[in-house]
This record gives C-alpha cells, sequence and structure tokens, in this order.
C-alpha cells in the first residue's frame, strides 16, 4: 500500500461547500518514517489515519477544505527539520501531524514554535515535548516515555516484582526511562539490582542478559526502543528468562513489534499503551475499517493521528478561522471526545490526557487471530497516567 | 600505490604551478559568484545555503582525494564533529556564530592532526578503511558523549548576531554570510593546489617512490594535506550547524562520508569545479526525493555505480575533456 | 554491579563463550574478505550486504517455498554466491585494470542498492526466524545457560573456517589460488584459467558471508541493515589481523570476539570502540596488522 510521492489526498470541496459557511482551508502534512524503524507504527497508516479523520468528519461539508501531505524524516532530527522549515515557508502547512521518533519530534517542536503553527504529535516518545522542551505550538497526543514507564512499572511492582534489572539502552532517551522507572520501582517499595547500558543500537544482547539472569532480579525491564527492543525480547526467550521466571517488562512496546516477535517469543511482556484496537466495539468497528485499507490492525500511534486531526477540524469548525495562536487556545479550551481515545482534555503544557491500559502478551494458545496480541491487566485513570503538570519542568507553567 | 588514477585515460593535471588564475577559471568563478548573489531571490535560500555548505565540503575531501589521492572514508567524522562544537559553543556557551564556526573549524583540525598521524601509516584500501574505523570510533564518543545530546543531538542552535551586531535571524542575511564562508573557502582550496605544495602532493599522487627518492617528505606533506582538509570539511560542518540550528549524528555518521565521496566522484576527483557541481546534483536529488524513502539510497547506489563504470571523470571531468581545458 | 575483581570465574567464562559465538561471525566474515582481497585486490565493501542477502534468503525460502533451515543453510549461500558471481563477471571484474579504491566505490554502490531494495521490499521491522526445533531449548552448563542454537553457531563456524583454511593452505587447488595471487600471469601460462578462478573465488567468498547471515537469522532478526554496521566492525577486525594469512583472519576474528565480549561486561557502554581502539593501538605498532606481511 505504499505509494511514491508525495501522497496528495484533496478533498475539494464540491458544490456543497459553497453553501456552508466556514470555508477555510486547511493544509496538513504527516511527516513520519515511510521506510524506516517505525514505518509500520506510524508510515503510510498515519496517513490513512488522517484521511479517515477527515471524510469522518465530513469536513468538506462544513466548510473546511482540507489538503493532506506527507514525507519521510527517516528518522532524522536534520531532515525532519529541513521538511518541518520548507513547508511552512514554502508549501503553506498549517500543522504538521504525527513526527515518530523523539529527536526528530523535538526538531520539529522548535520549528514549529518559531514559525507560529501546530505541531500535532501522535508517534514521538520523549515526555521532554511537554517537558523542558515545551511549546504554546504543541499538542502531545497519544503517549510519552514517563507514561509508559510508570505505568508498565507501577502494575509490575505492585504485582509483586519488587527486585528490578535494567537492559537500557545508553542514550539520553534509554536513560530517561530508566530513571522515570527506577522512581517508581523504589517508591513502590522494590530495588534495582543491577542495570546495564548497552551501546545504541545493539544486535547482540547475550552477554546482557545473562548479567540479568544471574543478578537474581524477578524482573527484567528493557529501556531500549525499537530494533533494539525486539532484538533483546528475542534473544531473552533464547536465553530462556522466563523460563527460569523472570518476568520480562517493555517500556517501550508496540503491538507492530509484539506482532512482529510473534507471540511464541513475546509470551508474558508486560507493556503500557494507549490504545489496543480490542477494547471496544467502537475501536474494533474503527479498527476493521482501518484493515480494510491497509491490511493490518491500526496502532496507538495512528489511532493518535485520527483523534487528533478530529479535534483540530473541531477547533477550525468553531473558529471558522486557522490562526495558529487561535487554534491551540481552542483546542486547549474544549474537552477531548472521541471513540478511540474517550473523553480527556489538553493541559496547559500541551499533554493531552486520556487513560492507558496495561497489557500483557498473550500465550500463543490464548490467542484467537493474528493480531490477537494482549490480555488487558489493567486500566490507568486518566489522571494516573501522566507525568503531574508540575513535575515536567515546562516553562509554560508559572 | 596510492594514486587515485586511470592508468588507461590521461588525467587531467591542472598545468598552472602558480601565479595567476587561468582565464577560464577566473570566468567561471566570476559566474558562479553572479549566479549565487541572484538565486536567493529565486530558490528557497535554505536549500541554497545547504548546496553551499555540501559544496565545500566536497571540495575539502577533492584536496584530499583528488589532489593528495588519499581516499578517506571517514571525513564525516570532521564535518561532524566541527558540527556538534561550533553548535554547543553558540547555545550552550553563548558565543556569537563568527567565532563557533572558528572553534568548530579549530577542532577539526586538531582531530584530523590525531586520525592523520596514524592513519597515514597506511595507504590505499588500508587507508580507507583505518579512517572508516576512525570515524566510527567519533560517531560512538558523539552517540555517548554528555554534551552532544546523544540520538537528540544539539537542536534549537542560535544563528545568534554577527561580531554581536548584525542579526542573522533571517535567511536572507544568513545566505549572505553562508555564501562569503563558502567562496572564502574554495579560493583558499583554490590556492592551496596552485601552490609549489599542491605540486608536490600532486607528484605523491603520481608516484610515490619517486617523491621520496627526490627527497620529499612524503609522510608530512601527507598529514598536512589530510589536516588541510580535515579543517575545510570543518569549516562546512560547523557552518551547517548554524544555518541548521542543529548538529546531530547523521552529521557523523558513516553514511555521510560515504555522500560527499559520492559527490566527489560524481562531479569529477581532481577537478576544481567538480565537487559544486557534484554536491549540487546529490543535494537536489535528495531534497526532491525525500519523500521517497529507500528510493534515495538505491539512486545513490545506482550513481555510485554507473560512475565508477562508465564515468570515472565525473561531469566536470567530462566537460574539461570537452573543450581540452582543466576546470 | 559487577566490578573487575569482584567477578565470579564462572560468570567470566559464560562471557567468554558469549564471546567466542560473537567471534564466530567475525571470522566467518573476515575470512570471506581476506580471502576476496587475496585474490582480487578488492575489498568487498558489499560483504555486509551479502551477509544480510543470506539471513533474508533463508527467510524467504521458508516463508514462500517451505524450505527448511538446514536446507536453507546450503541453498542460500549458494544462491547469493550466484549472485556474487554474476556482480564479479558484470561489473568488478572490469575494474581490475584500474586503482583498487575503485573496487571499493563500487562495492560500496552494490552495498547501497542492495539493502534499498531489502528495504523497500521488506520493510526494516525485522523479520522473525525461529529457531530451527533440532535446536531449540539449551544445555546448563552449571556456569551458564547455554542455548543450543549458540552452540552450533561456533561448531559451525570453526568447522566452514578450518575447512576453508585447509583447502586453501594444503591442497593443490588451493595451491593454484596462492600461486595466482602472486602472479596472475605466469600461472595462466600454466594454462590455468584465472579469471575464472577468480570469478569463483570471489562467489565463494559471498557465499560465506552469505552463510554467515544463514546462521545469525535466527538469533538476530533478519532486516535489511543488520550487515551495514557490522561490516565496518569487520573491516578493523581485518586492519588489525592484517590481510597476510587466512589463519590470522580466523584468530583474530574469534580473538576479538572475544575482547569484545569480555568488555561487554567490566565496560559496556565502551564494548563497541574496543575493537576500533585496539586497531589504533595495532596501527601504532604494527602497522601491517599482527599477522600481515609488510608491504
Amino acid at each position: 500500500m505504499k505509494k511514491i510521492g508525495f501522497l496528495v489526498a484533496s478533498l475539494v470541496a464540491s458544490l456543497f461547500a459553497s453553501t456552508a459557511f466556514a470555508d477555510v482551508a486547511v493544509k496538513l502534512g504527516v511527516l513520519n518514517d515511510r521506510s524506516g524503524v517505525y514505518s509500520d507504527l506510524a508510515g503510510e497508516g498515519s496517513v490513512v489515519a488522517a484521511q479517515m479523520a477527515v471524510e469522518d468528519y465530513k469536513a468538506a461539508d462544513k466548510g473546511i477544505t482540507v489538503e493532506i501531505i506527507s514525507a519521510d524524516h527517516q528518522n532524522k532530527p536534520d531532515i525532519a527539520s529541513n521538511i518541518a522549515r520548507q513547508w511552512y515557508d514554502q508549501d503553506g502547512v498549517d500543522a504538521i501531524l504525527d513526527v515518530p521518533t523523539s529527536s526528530a519530534a523535538l526538531a520539529v517542536a522548535e520549528i514549529t514554535r518559531e514559525k507560529n503553527k501546530i505541531f500535532l504529535n501522535s508517534g514521538g516518545g520523549t515526555s521532554d515535548l511537554t517537558g523542558k522542551a515545551c511549546s504554546p505550538n504543541t499538542v502531545h497526543w497519544t503517549y510519552d516515555s514517563w507514561q509508559l514507564a510508570h505505568g508498565t512499572a507501577s502494575a509490575v511492582v505492585a504485582n509483586g516484582g519488587k527486585k528490578w534489572f535494567f537492559v537500557t539502552a545508553d542514550y539520553a532517551f534509554g536513560q530517561a526511562m530508566e530513571r522515570d522507572a527506577t522512581e517508581v520501582v523504589k517508591e513502590g517499595g522494590g530495588e534495582v539490582v543491577g542495570s546495564i547500558r548497552h551501546p545504541f543500537p545493539g544486535t547482540d544482547f547475550s552477554s546482557y542478559l545473562l548479567q540479568a539472569q544471574s543478578s537474581g532480579a524477578q524482573v527484567v525491564a528493557f529501556a531500549n526502543a525499537g530494533g533494539d527492543t525486539i532484538n533483546s525480547v528475542k534473544q531473552a526467550s533464547e536465553f530462556g528468562l522466563a523460563q527460569s521466571g523472570q518476568q520480562l517488562a517493555g517500556l517501550l512496546v508496540f503491538a507492530n513489534d509484539v506482532h512482529s516477535l510473534g507471540l511464541q517469543t513475546a509470551q508474558g511482556l508486560m507493556l503500557t499503551e494507549s490504545f489496543y484496537w480490542d477494547l471496544n466495539d467502537q475501536t474494533r468497528e474503527w479498527s476493521a475499517r482501518f484493515e480494510e485499507k491497509m491490511n493490518k490492525k491500526p496502532s496507538m500511534v495512528q489511532a493518535g493521528v485520527y483523534a487528533s486531526v478530529l479535534h483540530y477540524l473541531k477547533a477550525v469548525e468553531a473558529l471558522g478561522d486557522k490562526d495558529a495562536t487561535k487554534v491551540m487556545a481552542k483546542m486547549k479550551e474544549t474537552p477531548t471526545d472521541d471513540i478511540l481515545f474517550g473523553k480527556g482534555m489538553i493541559r496547559a503544557d500541551g499533554r493531552k490526557i486520556h487513560q492507558s491500559y496495561l497489557f500483557q502478551v498473550k500465550k500463543p494458545e490464548e490467542s484467537k487471530g493474528e493480531w490477537d496480541l494482549y490480555n488487558l491487566v489493567s486500566t490507568i485513570p486518566a489522571e494516573q497516567s501522566f507525568r503531574p503538570l508540575d513535575k515536567g519542568g515546562c516553562s509554560l507553567i508559572k | 600505490m596510492t594514486a587515485i588514477t586511470d592508468t588507461n585515460e590521461s588525467t587531467i593535471v591542472v598545468e598552472q604551478a602558480s601565479g595567476s588564475m587561468p582565464r577560464h577559471h577566473l570566468v567561471i568563478f566570476a559566474l558562479l559568484l553572479l549566479l549565487s548573489l541572484a538565486a536567493p531571490f529565486f530558490l528557497y535560500p535554505v536549500f541554497l545555503m545547504k548546496v553551499m555548505c555540501f559544496a565545500l565540503f566536497a571540495c575539502a575531501l577533492n584536496l584530499l582525494l583528488g589532489f593528495g589521492g588519499l581516499l578517506s572514508f571517514g571525513h564525516a567524522a570532521f564535518f561532524g564533529s566541527a558540527a556538534y562544537v561550533s553548535a554547543h559553543a553558540a547555545r550552550v556557551w553563548g558565543l556569537t556564530p563568527e567565532v563557533a564556526i572558528i572553534l568548530g573549524t579549530l577542532s577539526a583540525a586538531v582531530l584530523g592532526a590525531v586520525i592523520g598521524l596514524l592513519a597515514i601509516r597506511r595507504q590505499g584500501i588500508y587507508f580507507a578503511m583505518v579512517t572508516l574505523a576512525f570515524a566510527q570510533m567519533v560517531y560512538f564518543a558523539a552517540l555517548q558523549a554528555p554534551f552532544t545530546g546523544g540520538e537528540d543531538g544539539i537542536q534549537n542552535v542560535p544563528r545568534g548576531d554577527l561580531f554581536g551586531a548584525i542579526s542573522m535571524r533571517s535567511d536572507f542575511s544568513l545566505y549572505f554570510v553562508v555564501l562569503v564562508i563558502t567562496f572564502g573557502g574554495l579560493l583558499a582550496i583554490y590556492r592551496i593546489i596552485h601552490s609549489p605544495f599542491g605540486q608536490v602532493l600532486k607528484a605523491i599522487r603520481e608516484n610515490e617512490p619517486r617523491a621520496i627518492s627526490l627527497g620529499y617528505r612524503v609522510n608530512s606533506y601527507k598529514l598536512t594535506v589530510f589536516v588541510l582538509s580535515a579543517t575545510f570539511a570543518g569549516l562546512a560542518g560547523a557552518t551547517k550547524a548554524i544555518v541548521f540550528q542543529l548538529a546531530s549524528l547523521t552529521d557523523v555518521y558513516w553514511t555521510m562520508s560515504g555522500e560527499v565521496v559520492l559527490m566527489v566522484l560524481l562531479g569529477g576527483m581532481g577537478t576544481v569545479f567538480g565537487p559544486l557541481v557534484g554536491a549540487a546534483v546529490i543535494v537536489t536529488m535528495q531534497n526532491y526525493l525525500a519523500s521517497f524513502g529507500a528510493w534515495v539510497t538505491i539512486i545513490q547506489g545506482c550513481i555510485f555505480v554507473i560512475s565508477v563504470m562508465l564515468f570515472r571523470e565525473g561531469i566536470v571531468g567530462v566537460i574539461a575533456k570537452w573543450i581540452r581545458k582543466p576546470l | 554491579m559487577i566490578e573487575l575483581l569482584g567477578i565470579p570465574p564462572q560468570a567470566l567464562f559464560g562471557q567468554l563463550l558469549l564471546g567466542l559465538i560473537n567471534g564466530a561471525f567475525y571470522a566467518i566474515l573476515s575470512l570471506g574478505l581476506a580471502i576476496i582481497f587475496g585474490l582480487l585486490n578488492i575489498i568487498n565493501f558489499a560483504h555486509g550486504a551479502q551477509y544480510m542477502l543470506g539471513a533474508l534468503a533463508s527467510w524467504v525460502l521458508l516463508n514462500y517455498f517451505g524450505v527448511n533451515y538446514w536446507w536453507a543453510l546450503l541453498l542460500a549461500p549458494i544462491g547469493v554466491g550466484i549472485l556474487g558471481v554474476i556482480l564479479e563477471r558484470l561489473l568488478i571484474s572490469r575494474l581490475y585494470h584500474l586503482d583498487h579504491l575503485y573496487g571499493l566505490l563500487l562495492t560500496f554502490g552494490l552495498a547501497l542498492i542492495i539493502q534499498g531494495l531489502a528495504r523497500n521490499q521488506y520493510g526494516i521491522s525485522g523479520l522473525p526466524y525461529t529457531i530451527p526445533s533440532q535446536l531449540a531449548g539449551g544445555q546448563n552448563l552449571g556456569f551458564m545457560f547455554l542455548p543450543n542454537y549458540r552452540g552450533w553457531v561456533v561448531v559451525a563456524s570453526l568447522a566452514v573456517c578450518l575447512t576453508t583454511w585447509f583447502v586453501i593452505e594444503k591442497t593443490r587447488l588451493g595451491a593454484y589460488l596462492r600461486a595466482a595471487t602472486e602472479n596472475p600471469t605466469l600461472v595462466g601460462a600454466f594454462g590455468i584459467n584465472v579469471p575464472r578462478m577468480i570469478t569463483l573465488t570471489y562467489g565463494f567468498g559471498v557465499a560465506l558471508a552469505a552463510f554467515a547471515g544463514v546462521l545469525a537469522a535466527p538469533i538476530y532478526s533478519v532486516n535489511p541493515n543488520m550487515g551495514a554496521d557490522l561490516i565496518i566492525v569487520v573491516f578493523a577486525v581485518v586492519v588489525i589481523g592484517g590481510m597476510g594469512s587466512i589463519l590470522g583472519s580466523i584468530v583474530t576474528g574469534f580473538g576479538l570476539g572475544i575482547i569484545e565480549g569480555l568488555m561487554r561486561v567490566f565496560y559496556p557502554e565502551a564494548s563497541s570502540v574496543v575493537i576500533f581502539v585496539i586497531m589504533a593501538i595495532v596501527l601504532l605498532v604494527k602497522p601491517a596488522g599482527l599477522f600481515g606481511r609488510t608491504a
């Protein structure tokens, strides 16, 4: 389904539009990874999700002409900032969507602030987007590293996993996740018996896993991402960590990672997500429609693109204007409500608040289908899901 | 046997030993200058600045590869480390852009001296592999050092005020600063190539044992050209960091080294203007094909293969052959 | 945390074994590079891409043709080897009269094309390949849990390396090969088809890379970039070993694997740099490499 080039899905307001009242033309740019590690997580699927949002909202009938363009940032901050700059300067893009990979997301956030446009992030993970690097022009929709590390760690500690061993990717993002999770473990009365910083990216994790195995830890947590996580989980199963009674916890794992690992390898892994296709009738219905177009279930990132576009269009319609400052204000004052994330809100620091879910990967024999991956362990209420407003160090918060 | 010359085909040797520029070179430089003065009124200035930074980078590599006969597969180390240093200087230390760029360039020179000392101990393909391996070390350092920001790189680098007075916030004013830097760099490289030092370099490239027998201290010449090349690569990297307000791992990764080799190869090794053309072509291609993802890699690979198989003189080399004048 | 002196000997032993497994890959890959370099005088930059192709081929064989691991171990190297032969005939052979650096540039371009195509076709997330059932599970060695498959990797690679070494150093075919390295014209005069020998050597070197790829498939995920970073480490291994001897490349490969393994225990942050540091030291002390002849 990969379409080559700038996929221009322009929903031209037809005859009906001339009778409508809003008459605003907006241009949205989906900037994400279309060929690399996160192309399954985001990629073309995010573009499709954005289009579905425009169709479902019946934007054309309401006088909003929406044009969606997309580009591949190859997970590199320099390419991302280049494209963002060009989109804003030359192509008249009003809002940039998605942007997985924290480094790229931070770069786009900076340029968006400089040009006073809107950045609706869904794919980026770093909680700095609403912390140190927060911006009045950013909405961080779907998830962040604090949320996932906290969600998983607090649930596992509460279930009795008190002795932890961290396998951490040796760069800022990995270290931040380890730090956040360590905090929770200690608060919950647990202890960290060891941690290892592996070079990033790594391919062979056997040595670290062996150290984890002999450390006497009950829980082995992976504070890494993408290919590193896939490889470390795979090798953990090879060395039989789960069989020797250790619980595995992924601090940043997505449904499509689990899908590509296979249940045989990933079974028993604990992880946190903001969305899963099989939560309720509405998510199932939407995901089925998505699957018709993409031949796979949506990821939480793609769901986040859908929901954030809906919310953006709502604000534009209400204002009859697309001025970035006004739209941001409107988006923050209007509570969010959509079929995928339920009711929520956007906080002053740009953090979108909703509940999150702790899942455990099913055993192969429990699964009823290719995408039947998780058992829901618990639901974390919205107010506990994200870092408290005053803890992030965001300069927008007095 | 480090010479990267084609034994079957005649290489184009720049005849001028020293003294004034040949007239057609003068004309080309003048045209280039006119063109770049007019360009920002028609094209996107940020894109043009990117072309200029890479043109300077490619010329720096060409100094080593085309005139010194040494293929470095690790030039990203100099480009990238200079970018990091100047970004850090501008952002954390709050220095003005020109000071930041100078600091970045100097750090690349120092790094060039250290790596060069070791690398020139081997020749030919070993030299290429050794430079590659060192660049990889620099990459790991950039990934893990506390000040480089790991995966995020150093972002949000202020463009600052030139000499503390002239604001560089607008793309337009910055464009002319970058133009001055690039042109200054190019002219300096041109001067080096056409100096007596450059002549000895060419002699070493063509026949190293002979140069030794003539009493030249070949290794110190090689080291000097390596350091010079690293310095100009650093100048390009430091400027790039200020333009894009970003220094990231891409700048030090080995694919960057490969890209710049590609620019030189495509434009024409050992020609004065080849790297400029090569850089312009590759950067333009990357810009317009950005949305094609993996196809950029494939096309670059194809250009590599085609250049090596059919087109070893490069674009400018072929033109030089037509007009029978060194370019 | 584990400290330098506080580390129990049995844990150390486990890490040594893991280092050996790691070294097995370095050894096969640097062996292939050394053979190709010896005869063709070309640094095969596409080696990493060909290693990846081996792993990818085994995945394709399993998922589209139902060919199991053991057949893949035979078929993937042959297939990738044939591809290597075609590349050599079509492209590389036309560069022998030129400076060696052109060979490096050409194979670099080939690597970009192969990796790009694989990325387009199969994405980059990594394709799963399960360990063959005969080798699932593991042995408890007392000091560590050794998955059977990892043991097999060491055995298989040692066997392949030693066989190659034996063929080149001790048989008539190997003698021709070595002679052709020294003086191709003379060997040609004896009625040996040197160009064909060169082609087949390249094919064999490439097949070795693909073999390593198949071995790696069940342990690491199969992804288009799996060889790209590895190849640079292998280059450093080759520089350290020197291109002088076949045995040298094998010994260096295993040795550096072990050193890297030890670094993972004592100072994991630096484990990916240690080989490059060793390379710098070797260059200072013995520029021709540990086993190399001075040019």
